[in-house]
């Protein structure tokens, strides 16, 4: 996983850097945008997996403004545990992002284990995040 | 003539298209021509089979500002390259690498033209064998051919 330090959407003073996502055994980076159509559709379904499936959803906010972001929150939903702001695109380089949305399941030692191209739906989820997931948890328990 | 010179230009067109909308300012005109070529050489990975010199996509003036960054920073092109097949993989190279892998791609085309081109003259051969054959009368049929042309001619 890139390194990256951002501001957050909602408190600028404060960054989310790869750090926070590391801390949990698993979480999802979901790369957005309020000008981006699909993500709308996806935004109801992350809202229903940010509730049910325990793994945190990060987010990074990608050449947008900050009222945009907002409005968008306001309307469809906010799935996201934190949110950063990435208003050139140059941590989307990094991640190498080239459309939107695209959603990255990052593991504890900073690697990412899938990256899906396109929105999250629930056959998506099931077979092909899902199973990604369970095989990191797996690698958690104690032997 | 005309048309023909228009046809020339047309084709050589896409040789020297630039998006020409960026103003960067270069330290000296080898980073400039290491920028064309650079830009050249990398794909435009949001449009169709464009280069990173011709798009004005928005992704495509955010990687080439990058690499402009860069080659102002002092990598080298190796290094520029690598900066980016290593986020977008090999194909963000416009022209894939000519590797053991890509040997088909690259020899493909050549290799079928080739094989074509043998089987038509073997094929072509093997017609005009067998048409001499055909064509050619024997002494009998030439001499009742030249009978009737000699009798249609009388009447």
């Amino acid at each position: 996983m890139p390194e990256f330090s951002l501001p957050r959407l909602f408190h600028p003073d404060k960054m989310l850097s790869q750090g926070d996502l590391t801390k949990q055994p698993v979480s999802l980076f979901n790369v957005w945008a309020s000008w981006c159509v699909a993500c709308r559709d996806e935004a109801a379904f992350l809202l229903q997996l940010g509730r049910t499936s325990g793994v945190p959803i990060y987010g990074l906010d990608y050449k947008d403004t900050r009222s945009n972001a907002k409005d968008f929150l306001h309307n469809y939903g906010n799935p996201y545990t934190a949110i950063a702001f990435d208003k050139t695109g140059r941590v989307g380089i990094d991640w190498g992002v080239y459309g939107v949305p695209e959603t990255f399941v990052v593991d504890s030692r900073g690697v990412i284990r899938y990256k899906q191209i396109g929105p999250v739906n629930e056959q998506i989820w099931q077979h092909k995040i899902l199973p990604v997931i369970e095989q990191i948890e797996a690698e958690h328990k104690p032997k | 003539m005309k048309r023909f010179l228009l046809l020339i230009f047309i084709s050589v067109l896409p040789l020297v298209a630039h998006a020409g909308i960026d103003a960067f300012p270069f330290k000296n005109p080898q980073n400039e021509q290491r920028f064309i070529y650079l830009t050249k050489e990398l794909r435009c990975l949001v449009c169709q089979n464009e280069s990173l010199a011709s798009s004005n996509a928005s992704l495509a003036q955010d990687l080439r500002r990058e690499v402009y960054h860069m080659i102002e920073a002092g990598k080298s092109n190796k290094e520029i390259i690598g900066f980016l097949v290593n986020r977008y993989g090999d194909y963000v190279l416009y022209q894939p690498p000519l590797v053991p892998m890509t040997y088909l791609l690259w020899f493909g085309p050549l290799l079928l033209l080739l094989v074509g081109a043998g089987v038509m003259v073997v094929f072509v051969r093997r017609r005009s064998a067998k048409t001499n054959g055909f064509i050619g009368l024997s002494k009998d049929e030439q001499r009742r051919l030249d009978d009737i042309l000699n009798n249609t001619n009388r009447e």
